[in-house]
């Protein structure tokens, strides 16, 4: 059975990008154990329509933890306190009863807010489309099993081909570096012999271009790694550097 | 009216061939000069922009979300088909082709259904090539597991997330071709309604959801890949924002609605707990390989399912199908989940769900492995159930899945409106009464990636010399008045009750009475009662805020009033349609021993629906399904 349940939720409020945002304290009525953050926000958000305010913006679509579009932070941590858990997969008896729960948007100068807890992150579509592809027409494709890939080898690229593209490496890292999120990427591609061939571009580009969106350096404090709702190693970052290296020596620009 | 599908004729299998023979080209040096809009970024929308991309046009790619990448595509989980044989069980083209129309309960066209088996194995090869790392063997090769409704392994999948490693295939080649310019992307751009001038479809209207702008775009040729409509029924396992807008403004402007009561209930999704539950989550087919269903022999029996002994358990898809047993299609395990908790048989809190069984799996295969399999969906049930499907069974009820239903297309995916095409879910092509599983990716990506890349540009070919319409033109600014027209009137109600609230309603009167089994007297209801709710809507709806910024709740209401409308079309088609096939089950219509009665005689044909106003009864146009070589028969999976 479910359980109801009562918190003090205090949220960014920020009208627009301009604007300058503040929290303000909701206690919503009609919460139970058994609902999700986000339907936690619907809850609050049909009370603050009844009585004529302005809803709570937030992003989201699946809501199965697979798209990528909600992220926000709960009590200062990037989708809350659970590992490889996504805002949407986080539910209210995670909490107790009378707790007090913060949260606010991602924060980093490359992912602006939007309106409350909705923020741009179109600069990940710009790394991508800096190099992240293997570049083969339509048509060019050979048989698919005249490639052969050992299990070791594809098993091992999926792991960093998981990456749902959320953020939260981003927002859980004091330097906002999107390391975590450019090395799986590179990661995955450069692992596939189908990514062979352009792979010493790809890191070259992908890198400058995530240095040109204003992402911080990485120093190390692997907190991404923790944060990533997926749970990716932070090894795919030491790759990444060598990845780097070897692409920088031999491609001359 | 007796609509033409133009179907070329022939040998079955030489048809698809012969049609691109006779299908005129654009040479390398015009393809520049034609702009194509491509509405959806999904699998569908995401495919056809890149390869239209690669050939040279001018591409114009539009989508709501904030990146092409989360495209509900992303969501699918289980695999994609493809007759590849690799296996050596068996396969073909033939037997995919067979199985897909036999699936569909014979409600598709066998012409479509024999060119998706037959690309179905150029896909994977395009996919590999793009990185997607499919699950492999040992030795290196690709691996492959059963879905419901066939007798062979042909579904290529990524652990539990096919859909997105598909979908950032084609999301990553999409981007190329917009870092090489030949594809302009507008991200946050919903489409409002579609330009139409001379009966031809010649652009859309956006509204900029970031600044709320209305703007009119035009071209050559519209390409709408716009997904289904399955969240019509409120709680669905598709991703929140998917909805019918795009689709039903172009059959507002006349495009036909194919039939729209062919909707796919899947047996496995976690059942509904709370009120504010928003959403239902799949448990995908592919549990099936592994799992067994089963409720108590004892109607009522509380005890926890650990304690209830084999021999009083009832394996009731093993026991009623044999020859399939667990994996019979998505359609036939559905009723029958249902019918057992109708008869008290069910468990859970509700009583309104059946247990999905790893026990003998586990024990014979060892917990490690079904982790590598399906660990992210144990993972999923966990997080949400609270329940660990290691230790007990998983409780899994019927929920709205997918819908074979969308805008009427022609063999070139081309709808009654000319220049207006229509890819993937958003289509009603090829699944019939009832889509197989894995299935739908293996669409949307012949569709975007080998079908519509030549059917686009035959009909460019005829459109050389000529320019997209002026923005200027009367009929944009008409188009574009129209839609502020709606907005203003969603703004300026004067409710308190949200706009979430009413798609609530209307979910629940479609599952109830257009859902699993519909009757005669339910459907009349149904259509009553939705023409209340639009009503009630109107006068009691509240949105807040304005339309110069973000605003979500004026995004979500737009997209609930076109939901309501078209709720009442489900229901006009459910009711015309006097029998039963595939995921439409009219109680008036079954066989002796309970299953889906057809009516060839009178009923092979698909109906699309012309719009006379929004207060007056559609037209229904046939399109006649002829079936020369596969035989109709009743469908049996004894
Ligand atoms: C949970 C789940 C699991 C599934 N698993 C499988 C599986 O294992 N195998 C299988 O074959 N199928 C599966 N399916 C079905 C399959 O995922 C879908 O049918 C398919 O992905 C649809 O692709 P699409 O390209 O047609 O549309 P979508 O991926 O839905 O994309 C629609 C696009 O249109 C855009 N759009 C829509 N309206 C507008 C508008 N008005 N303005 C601007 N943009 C708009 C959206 O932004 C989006 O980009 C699954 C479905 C679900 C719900
Ligand atoms: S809403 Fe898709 S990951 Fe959370």
């Amino acid at each position: 059975m479910s359980k109801s349940m009562k918190l003090t939720l205090h949220i960014w409020r920020q009208a627009n990008r301009h604007a300058k945002g503040k929290f303000e304290v909701y206690t919503p009525s009609d919460l139970t154990d058994d609902m999700s953050i986000l339907e936690m926000l619907d809850c609050l958000n049909d009370q603050l329509i009844a009585d004529g305010k302005d809803p709570v913006t937030f992003e989201h679509d699946c809501r199965e933890g697979i798209c990528g579009t909600c992220g926000i932070m709960i009590n200062g941590m990037a989708h809350g306190p659970d590992r490889g858990t996504t805002t949407c997969q986080l539910y209210l008896r995670r909490f107790k009863d009378g707790d007090t729960l913060v949260l606010e948007p991602w924060r980093a100068k490359a992912f602006p807010v939007i309106k409350d807890l909705l923020v741009d992150r179109a600069a990940f579509d710009r790394i991508q489309m800096a190099g992240g592809y293997i570049s083969v027409n339509v048509g060019n494709a050979p048989e698919a099993n005249s490639i052969l890939i050992p299990k070791e080898v594809s098993s091992e690229a999926f792991e960093a081909a998981v990456c749902i593209g959320c953020g939260a490496c981003v927002a859980a890292c004091k330097n906002a570096s999107a390391m975590l999120f450019v090395s799986a990427k590179v990661g995955h591609m450069s692992m596939m012999p189908q990514g062979r061939p352009e792979r010493h571009d790809r890191v070259l580009n992908m890198v400058a271009q995530m240095d040109e969106e204003g992402f911080g350096s990485c120093t190390n404090t692997l907190e991404c790694s923790a944060a990533c709702p997926k749970e990716i190693s932070p090894k795919w970052i030491q790759r990444l550097h060598g990845e780097y290296i070897q692409a920088a020596t031999v491609t001359r620009r | 009216m007796i609509l033409d599908p133009r179907t070329p004729s022939g040998p079955l299998e030489q048809r698809w061939t012969k049609a691109k023979e006779e299908m005129r080209l654009v040479g390398p040096i015009n393809r520049h000069k034609f702009k194509v809009i491509v509405v959806g970024t999904g699998l569908a929308g995401a495919s056809v922009s890149a390869t239209l991309g690669q050939q040279g046009y001018d591409v114009h790619t539009f989508t709501f979300h904030d990146s092409p990448r989360r495209a509900h595509s992303i969501a699918a989980q289980g695999g994609i088909n493809a007759a590849k044989n690799y296996q050596n069980d068996g396969d073909s083209t033939w037997r995919l082709f067979y199985d897909t129309i036999k699936g569909g309960d014979y409600r598709a066209r066998e012409s479509n259904v024999y060119r998706l088996a037959q690309v179905s194995a150029n896909i994977i090869d395009q996919c590999v090539a793009q990185g997607v790392p499919f699950a492999r063997e040992y030795g290196g090769t690709l691996a492959n597991r059963t879905f419901g409704g066939v007798l062979v392994s042909r579904t290529f999948y990524a652990r539990g997330q096919t859909g997105q490693q598909l979908l950032l295939g084609a999301y990553s080649s999409l981007m190329r071709e917009v870092h090489e310019k030949r594809v302009k992307l507008y991200t946050r751009y919903e489409m409002h309604d579609l330009i139409v001038k001379d009966g031809e479809a010649q652009g859309i209207v956006t509204r900029n959801l970031m600044t709320g702008e209305l703007e009119a775009h035009t071209a050559h040729a519209v390409l709408l890949c716009t997904g289904g409509y399955t969240n019509v029924y409120y709680l669905s396992t598709t991703a929140m924002a998917s909805n019918v807008s795009a689709t039903w403004r172009a059959y507002k402007r006349g495009a036909f609605f194919g039939n729209p009561c062919y909707v796919q209930i899947h047996p496995t999704c976690i059942p509904v707990s709370g009120t504010y539950q928003s959403k239902l989550t799949l448990m995908s087919e592919s549990l099936r390989n592994v799992g067994r269903v089963w409720v108590p022999r004892k109607a009522g029996d509380k005890r926890h399912p650990n304690e209830i002994p084999e021999d009083e358990r009832i394996y009731f898809l093993e026991e009623r199908y044999p020859t399939y047993s667990n994996m019979v299609p998505r359609d036939v395990a559905s009723r029958n989940c249902q019918e057992w908790c109708n008869k008290g048989h069910g468990v859970g809190i509700s009583g309104e769900s059946v247990y999905l069984d790893f026990r003998e799996a586990i024990a014979a295969e060892g917990e490690p492995t079904i982790r590598a399999k399906y660990g992210n969906l144990f993972h999923m049930y966990h997080k949400i159930m609270g329940e660990d499907p290691y230790k007990q069974p998983m409780k899994i009820y019927p929920g709205p899945h997918y819908v074979m239903g969308g805008l009427w297309v022609d063999y070139h995916l081309m709808s009654n409106v000319p220049g207006l095409f229509v890819l993937g879910e958003a289509n009603f092509s090829d699944h019939g009464a009832n889509r197989l599983g894995a299935s739908a990716l293996m669409q949307g990506l012949s569709d975007g990636y080998f079908v519509a890349p030549y059917t686009v540009a035959n009909y460019l070919a005829s459109k050389i010399n000529t320019q997209p319409l002026s923005t200027d033109d009367e009929v944009c600014k008409e188009a574009i008045d129209n839609s502020r027209n709606t907005i203003d009137r969603l703004l300026k109600s004067k409710g308190n009750q949200s706009a979430e609230s009413f798609h609530r309603r209307l979910g629940k009167i479609l599952f109830d009475k257009v859902g699993i089994t519909r009757t005669k007297e339910g459907l009349q209801e149904a259509i009553k009662e939705i023409q209340e709710l639009r009503k009630d809507f109107w006068e009691n709806v509240r949105v807040p805020g304005d339309a110069n910024y973000v605003n979500q709740e004026l995004e979500k209401a737009g997209r609930i009033i076109d939901f309501i409308e078209f709720g009442e079309l489900m229901a006009r088609d459910a009711l015309h349609r006097e029998e039963s096939c595939g995921g439409h089950f009219r109680a008036e219509h079954e066989t002796a021993d309970g299953e889906a009665k057809r009516d060839d005689e009178n009923y092979a044909y698909a109906a699309a629906w012309g719009f006379n106003g929004i207060d007056e009864e559609p037209t229904l146009n046939k399109d006649e399904l002829k079936f020369e070589f596969a035989k109709l028969t009743q469908r049996s999976y004894k």
